[in-house]
């Protein structure tokens, strides 16, 4: 390895000041730094309590997600697969072409899955690193700030958070977007309002409703026209059909949908690999778990609430809490969305406020709007945008609470 | 009845948001809210604006400039359509109400008067509250529905113009291009405002 640190070393003066290619620094130091630890240290009496720098912070998050990116590509084949075998045909592109080429054939098997999803969810996922990275290192040699790693965690979710079969140029234009529009004109990594991987999602999701709402993109095959066959989320059958939709789905159904053997974004069907994730940031203390166990708190609230309500006219008023969390974004939007620790509450307590309002509009959206059957978005979205205003009350309580203690020992 | 007042309040509110799904009251909404405190206090002053104005233009709609409407005195009136003033009326009578406010947050709240400036009295052209006396007359809204659509339509700027406020305050720690800095990020900031309040588009109730 090392005549690759002599080499780097070697290229160094073109990159640095005076040098033929300074403009290029910010994008010779991010190849440098990712390859090797940076030699730069602090100067100066400066207190440092852990080397958790936003480099191991990202890393980790990444980390948390691997599981669910192998997931997503196992179930992405898996359900083409299901409904091959239900009467679909593949569909017709370069992508049933290469899977052929490679010699596999269309059985729910391991390896054929795994393969079949790798070559819907790489296209998706290299197209978004493309465009956003291009724009995150445009923007660092324009405004000569180092290329941040943050744009790693927003390249692997939004991938994750869009349907299989949605057009590459689409998912380049609502990566763009969400870098430029929610992230890079606030100054870059840590410096937004609003998690820009949802700003991407928002933008294509009103953009383009064809290609990431309804019943038709869940699933990478053609199965218009088969008879039984849905290729619907199992959130909105829920939508439609209410709780008789979901029990027609069989006794094993709940168990599935955890597992997240069911048709919906790529990355977001399992909950229990969103557990596992979830596992990894919190005992790391990159995501909040105030946030999370806020989030649940106001999802079984609100469900709760409206299940004893009731409605005659909407089905959706009776599916409980232990069907919310494992359908559609819950698990996925709470573990690794609401718990940004950039566009969410900064205050322990306002976690607790921010992750419970979360909750209660989540259902909220799922169950009084019929216009959208999904909620986890927007209602993330939503409580980003009041993140802010609840710190502001918590630390004018606190403010207030401690001139009162002050006045009193006086 | 109180469901419907209150699926009235929860629209106006929510759905139809004055400032950030029909951009209404763009002005103070922008220019105001560089603090929560001084957002608070103006989003105060414009709820109870709304409040007061929306059933008072309602009755002066009714009573005196819609076509018959002074039928009530006497049978030689009834022709007599002055709904062509009903600009210059509205914006009177809120004008007037705004005064009233201006009187009072002088006499009780000089720190927050002064804090205002010039747009406590600009509130009487702030286009959310005429607009919501033209809403009231174009969908036929009775005494009550007034009175609820104007409260909920203050309550649904002053949310909105709180929450732009606290995420500048916010924001003052954000790297802005220069030549955004200012109204520029502020007009962004709302545009994605309004897509996170797009969750209740949609809601029938």
């Amino acid at each position: 390895m090392r005549f690759l640190r002599t080499f780097l070393d070697k290229q160094a003066p073109l990159f640095e000041e005076g040098g033929k290619l300074e403009k290029l620094f910010p994008l010779w130091e991010a190849t440098d730094t990712l390859l090797y630890s940076p030699s730069s240290v602090s100067k100066g009496t400066i207190h440092v309590r852990d080397g958790l720098d936003l480099k191991r912070m990202m890393g980790i998050v990444v980390f948390g997600l691997l599981p669910i990116v192998f997931m997503a590509m196992l179930n992405v084949g898996r359900q083409a697969h299901l409904a091959i075998a239900a009467g679909a045909t593949p569909l017709e592109n370069w992508q049933t072409g290469l899977f052929q080429a490679m010699g596999f054939q269309f059985t729910n098997a391991l390896w054929p899955n795994f393969v079949h999803g790798a070559i819907y969810f790489l296209p998706i996922f290299i197209t978004c690193f493309a465009a956003g990275g291009a724009i995150e290192v445009w923007f660092s040699i324009v405004r000569k700030h180092e290329v941040n790693e943050g744009f790693f965690v927003t390249g692997f979710l939004l991938p994750l958070t869009l349907p299989p079969t949605i057009p590459l140029w689409q998912v380049a234009l609502g990566t763009a977007f969400g870098v430029f529009i929610g992230k890079e004109i606030f100054g870059g990594t840590g410096m937004n309002v609003f998690n820009p991987a949802l700003v991407s999602r928002a933008f294509l999701f009103f953009a383009y409703p064809a290609q990431i709402s309804g019943d038709a993109p869940w699933i990478a095959a053609n199965f218009a026209g088969v008879d039984g066959f849905s290729g619907a989320t199992w959130l909105s059958r829920a939508a439609t059909g209410g709780m008789e939709a979901i029990n027609n789905l069989g006794a094993d159904a709940w168990r599935q949908a955890f597992i997240g053997f069911m048709p919906g974004s790529m990355g977001e069907t399992s909950t229990l690999l969103c557990i596992v994730g979830a596992l990894v940031i919190v005992a790391t203390q990159i995501g909040s778990w105030r946030t999370i166990v806020g989030l649940t708190l106001g999802t079984f609230a609100m469900s709760f609430v409206l299940n004893q309500v009731g409605s005659d006219t909407n089905a959706m008023f009776a599916l409980p809490f232990h069907w919310h969390i494992v359908l559609g974004g819950w698990a996925f939007g709470t573990v690794f969305m609401a718990t940004d620790p950039v566009s969410s509450s900064f205050t322990d307590k306002g976690k607790w406020i921010y992750g419970f309002m979360t909750g209660v509009l989540v259902v909220l959206a799922r169950v009084v709007n019929p216009a959208y059957p999904e909620g986890m978005m927007l209602a993330i979205l939503f409580m980003n945008m009041f993140a802010p205003l609840i710190d502001h009350f918590v630390v004018q309580a606190n403010i207030k609470r401690r001139a009162a203690r002050h006045e009193a020992v006086q | 009845m109180f469901e419907h007042y209150l699926s009235l309040a929860v629209k106006a509110i929510f759905v139809e948001n004055m400032a950030l799904a029909f951009f209404l009251g763009m002005c103070s909404f922008l220019a105001v809210s560089k603090k929560v405190d001084t957002a608070l206090g103006l989003g105060a002053a414009v709820t109870f604006v709304l409040t007061v104005t929306a059933p008072l233009n309602y009755l002066l709609y009714t009573f005196l400039l819609k076509e018959g409407a002074m039928s009530w005195l006497g049978p030689q009136f009834v022709s007599i359509d002055l709904s062509f003033l009903r600009f210059l009326a509205f914006i009177g009578s809120i004008a007037a109400s705004v005064q009233i406010v201006e009187m009072i947050m002088d006499k009780f709240a000089p720190a927050l008067y002064s804090a205002l400036g010039v747009f406590l009295p600009l509130i009487a052209v702030n286009c959310a509250i005429l607009g919501a006396a033209l809403f009231i007359v174009e969908r036929d809204y009775t005494l009550g529905e007034s009175t609820v659509f104007g409260l909920g339509s203050g309550i649904g700027f002053w949310l909105a113009i709180v929450a732009l406020a606290a995420l500048r305050e916010k924001m003052v720690y954000s790297n802005v291009p220069a030549g955004l800095r200012g109204l520029g990020i502020t007009f962004i900031v709302t545009g994605l405002m309004a897509i996170g309040f797009m969750a209740f588009a949609g809601i029938q109730l």
